[in-house]
Formats: C-alpha cells, structure tokens, sequence
C-alpha cells in the first residue's frame, strides 16, 4: 500500500512535469498572440516600416529574413547532404578522416551561436573580405565590412551539422539490400548512390533543409555583427547590402528603440510572425518525416 | 583468389576497372566532406587569431610607467595628467597598456569604456554562471521526470503527444523567448514577487530553462529509451512494479545519458546569447545575489561587438572572451561524449 502510493506519487510529479512545460509553450503562443493581435494584417506583413518604426509593417525585415537562409540553404545543403553521403557510403569506421570528420561536425553542433558571429567577422570579413578588396577593388572597402553575404555564410557553418545529422539518418534507412542489388547488378558505387540511395531518402534531405532553415530563420547571435542593420532605406538588391531581419528586429525594438511603449503590439506581431515561420517549417519536416516513416514500414 | 592467367601482363578482368566518373566522383565527395572540418579549424584559427595581441602587448619605451598606472589607480597627479592627455591623444596605443597586465583580466571591474579602461574578466564570469546554474537547476528536473514519463510511464498515444510537443519549444527562437522574458515574465514576477530589479539573473535564468529543457529532456529521453527492455524486464518478472522498475533500475542504467544531457544544457545554456541580452539587465555586477542583474560573457560579446574599433584593445578582449567561450563550451561537448560512450558501452554489455 505504501509502495503504491509512492509508485502514484512518481507518476503523477513525471506527468506534471510534461504538463507544466507543454503549458507554458501554450502561454507563451497566447500571449504573444494576444499581444500583436491589434496589429497583424495584411498590411502589416507587406507593408513597409513607418513614423520611426511605431506603425506601418514589416516586410522588409520579411524579405531580409527570406533572402538570408535562401542565400544560406544554398551553401549548406549541398554541403551537409554531401557530406551526409561521405560518412554513410564511402567512409570507414576505421579511417582517420572518417573520425576527423565526425568530430568536427560534432564540435560544429556545440559552439556558441555568438562565436560563429567572431568567426564571420574574423575570417570573412577581415580574411576573406579584406583579400577580395586587395585584389579587385585596390583596397577600397567594398567587401571587407558586413553584408548578406557573409551573414548567409555564417549561417551556413551554423546549419550545416542539422543539414548532416538528418540526411545521414535517412540514407541510414535504406535498407543495405538495396545497395548490394544494384552492385549485383552491375551499377558502381557512384551510380548506386545516385540512382538507388539518394531517389530514397530525398525526403531526408528535405527535412535536412527545413529544419536548418527554421533554425537560420531564427538565430540572431551570429548575423549580429556580420550584416545585419535595424532600419534601411531600401531593400538589399546585391550581394554587398545589408539587410533587415525578424529576429534583430525584435530584438531592437524591445531593448533599444526610443519609443517602448508604442511599438509594443509591433513587437508582439513580430514575434508572432517569427514564430508561425519557424513553427510551420518544424510542422512540416515533422510531417514530411511521419509520412516517409509510415511508407517505408509498410 | 585471384586466378591468374597463363599471360601474367594482360590485367585480371575481375581487378575494379578505374572509372574516371568514379574516381570523381568519391574525390568530389571526401573533397566537401572536408569543408565541415575545414570550418571547426577556420573558426578556431581565427577567433584565436584575433584575440592574440592580448598575448602580444605592444612594448613602448615609457611601458613600465604605465603598467604601473593602470594597476594602481590615483598615483601622483603629474602621471595621472600624462596618462589622461596620452589617452585623448592616442587612443590605439595608450590602450595597449591595459593588456599588458595579466591581472586586469583577472580584475573585478568591467568597465572597456572610460578614461580608463577596465577589462576585468571576474564579473562577466560570475554573471555566466549565474544565470547558467539558475537554467539548469531549474530546466534539468522538470525536463528528467517528463523525459521519465514519457519514456517509462505514458501510454504511446500520450508520448506521441508530450515528444512532439516538446520538440516544438526546442525549435522556437532564442530571440522570442528573451523578448517574452523580457516583457512578459519579468512584469508577472515583479507584480507578484516585488523586488528592486525587473531584469536580473534570476528572470533570464528562467528564461534560459525554457532552452535547456528540451534538450535535457530529448537525451534523457534517448538514454532512456536506449536502456536494453531485458533491463525492465527481468526487474518486473522479480516481482517490481511499474514505477520501481522505472526509478530503481532503468533510470540509473540511464545514469550516463542522463549526465550528458545535464552536461549538454549547461553548455548550451553557458553559450546563449540572445536570451540573456534581452532578460538579465546586463550590468557587470559581481555579487553572488540572483535576484541582480548580471552580464554574461556571451552577452558582453553580442552587445559590445558592434561598436568597437578593429585591432583596438577592446576588440581583442572581445576576440579573447569569444575563444574562453568556444574552449569551454568544447571542453563540455568532449567530456559529454566521451564519458557517456565509455559508460554506457559498459554497461549495456552487462556490468
């Protein structure tokens, strides 16, 4: 009697527990919500910023946000599923590089989002932008101060171990058979791959996508100091621009901008549009990787 | 076996023919593959590139008098004045006199704009710990037991449910969950609780729980679930409930990965940036008071970076905290992985 008292006693905390914390996700959707709700329109997710920022919309924060991980996908899917493939189908457990490989994507995964922002700054900025304006603009700053470019590649360092980490664990799911078929038949290694395992596990590399893209949708750390600007009077038409983005835009207007308290509910609408964005793209890697499991159980 | 033919020159039809597309292809491969280890190397250079001139101090030939100054503070007026008019009047190098002194790192005051800068370290250590802690001893138990219910006492349904669910706080934005601290909770806790500060360590360690707790909770999770069901099993034929097999003998075969998760959050947690920018107030204050604000590391970088000038002392400083950081974050992840691989390798083959 006395044991099962206690046995209810751990289930009921464990249960409040999970209870406690899917609430306060729920709270914090609501508040926010309910913060913004005067302001969220049409006109405000395609208008432009007005009167200092206390009214009008905020799409060029939008189309800078949209433009950023487009830039970063670019670079870091191809890169991650490439290397996806490496460590799946050509590495050996035994092989030095194979180790060094798997540390480096580990590591990746652990450094501070921040020190991502150094590393732009220091190597793209400095390194790379600096050499580019040696040689074709006669050093003339051109390319050596922050923009688009080098905020999307930051981000790309960033993203690359999610991109990694989903691919391979679809290209883990199709099945060996499949491989040695194919060899039987007469394909090469490289031909399996592409004929064979990729065609199988595009959804992998799909969720791969999404899930970095939510996640470079997101951060704001790393585009702080690499390219990001709060106001700016048109939209980046180049690669050398810089651009506006939700994140920073949130985080200006709430600890920075001169008028506090009027641009509340755009505050609150911001966040909330930030959030449908990256609540959406996790639904869908979600779903996309619920129905490919289902398929392939049957 | 290779059977050879009677004409040992012509090439064995089963050797692998040399494709060029192959060949190609696999260098093509193992050549990208080399970009994510590139990456770590490239980041580790040049963060520590940058902040090397602190291990440099420029030598000036007037040097130890000013090593003198920047360590005692008030000496004779004459020097005092000099020191004053050197800093209008070269600012690049009179701060160079400031790094010189390993103990101005190690000073309690964090002060890089002034007359006479201070880059003590001290306080920008305690104010990351501080909120660290305050994350993980807040985040880590609830994350465990619903990690706990889900795995070990929830009906499939429900943990289809609770996975998911939790899932989806891990991927919102640090910046949203700073912004709802920072207007939202800090508000509720000052209406209910009183106290003199709305934004202290206290509010952006809460907020920070609500990042370490889904990551806590996915490892504990996994380590659960990885727990062999012999383990469960023959605990519940010796005659075991439900629940005292769950806490008496898959929790502690789960002990490794649950470590790592607490490792892992207090990383992640020791390394955010947005979140305690926007919810601990942000002054450098050196107190062992939680309800206080407080500066983190990370912080420090995020808003300070902006606004400095290249190859300036402050800049460099900024550079040196940002390699601590990715040094002690590194040092967490290795100490992660490699204790939870030995542990639970011994384990599972049956200790």
């Amino acid at each position: 009697m006395h044991n099962k008292i206690l046995g209810k006693t751990t289930v009921l905390i464990s249960a409040l527990s999970a209870i406690l914390i899917i609430t306060a996700l729920i709270y914090i959707l609501l508040e926010i919500y309910i913060g913004g709700s005067s302001v969220l329109s049409w006109e405000f997710i395609t208008g432009e910023p007005k009167e200092g920022m206390t009214e009008g919309g905020i799409f060029p924060a939008i189309v800078g946000t949209v433009l950023l991980v487009l830039i970063m996908s670019i670079a870091c899917v191809p890169i991650g599923t490439i290397t996806a493939i490496y460590l799946n189908e050509y590495a050996s457990k035994k092989s030095i590089f194979t180790k060094m490989i798997r540390f480096a994507v580990n590591t990746l995964s652990g450094v501070p989002s921040i020190v991502f922002g150094l590393f732009g700054l220091g190597f793209f900025i400095q390194f790379i932008g600096g050499g580019m304006d040696k040689v074709l603009y006669n050093n003339e700053l051109h390319w050596a101060q922050p923009n688009i470019l080098w905020a999307s590649l930051t981000m790309a360092f960033l993203t690359i171990p999610v991109v990694i980490v989903s691919v391979e664990e679809s290209l883990k799911t199709v099945p060996d058979d499949l491989r040695a078929a194919s060899l039987a038949l007469g394909a090469t290694r490289w031909q399996t791959i592409r004929k064979v395992v990729i065609p199988n596990s595009v959804s992998g590399i799909l969720t791969g996508s999404i899930l970095a893209i939510g996640r470079g949708a997101g951060e704001v750390a790393p585009i702080l100091f690499t390219g990001v600007a709060y106001f700016l009077p048109h939209l980046p038409n180049s690669l050398s621009d810089q651009f506006m983005n939700l994140g920073y835009h949130i985080y200006v207007m709430s600890t920075q901008s001169t008028d506090v308290e009027a641009t509340k509910a755009i505050q609150y609408a911001t966040a909330f549009v930030l959030l449908i964005c990256t609540f959406s793209l996790s639904f869908f890697a979600v779903v996309i990787r619920y129905q490919f499991r289902k398929r392939n159980r049957v | 076996m290779k059977f050879k033919s009677k004409n040992t020159n012509r090439k064995n039809s089963l050797d692998k023919k040399f494709r060029i597309s192959e060949f190609l292809a696999e260098y093509i491969i193992k050549a990208v593959s080399f970009t994510s280890f590139a990456g770590i190397i490239l980041i580790f250079l040049f963060v520590f590139r940058e902040a090397s001139p602190i291990f440099f101090p420029k030598e000036k030939s007037s040097a130890p008098q000013e090593f003198l100054q920047s360590e005692t503070y008030g000496e004779e007026p004459s020097n005092e004045e000099k020191s004053t008019k050197e800093n209008y009047s070269s600012f690049l190098s009179s701060g160079e006199k400031d790094i010189a002194s390993f103990r101005n790192l190690t000073g309690k005051d964090w002060q890089p704009v002034g007359e006479e800068p201070k880059y003590g370290l001290m306080p920008l250590f305690i104010g990351s710990f501080k909120a660290t802690v305050i994350a993980v001893l807040i985040g880590a138990p609830i994350a465990i037991l619903a990690a706990i219910f889900s795995a070990l006492f929830a009906p499939k349904v429900l943990r289809e449910i609770i996975k998911p669910a939790i899932e989806l706080l891990a991927s919102f934005p640090s910046v949203v969950i700073g912004f709802f601290a920072l207007v939202t909770l800090a508000t509720l806790f000052q209406d209910i609780f009183g106290g003199t500060y709305r934004l202290n360590a206290f509010i952006g360690g809460l907020a920070m729980a609500l990042a370490v707790i889904p990551i806590v909770y996915t490892v504990t999770e996994d380590a659960l679930t990885a727990v062999p069901k012999s383990f469960s099993e023959a605990s519940l034929a010796l005659g075991a409930s439900k629940w005292q097999t769950a806490l008496f003998v898959v929790l502690p075969a789960a002990t490794p990965g649950v470590f790592a998760a607490l490792l892992l959050g207090f990383g992640r947690a020791f390394g955010e940036t947005m979140i305690v920018l926007m919810a601990t107030g942000n002054a450098p204050l050196s107190t062992f008071n939680i309800f206080e604000p407080v500066r983190t590391l990370s912080a420090t970088i995020g808003a300070e970076m902006a606004e400095v000038v290249f190859g300036d002392t402050h800049y460099t400083v900024l550079f040196f905290i940002g390699a601590l950081l990715f040094i002690i974050t590194f040092v967490i992840n290795a100490i992660a992985e490699f204790y939870v691989r030995a542990r639970l390798m011994k384990r599972f083959r049956g200790e």
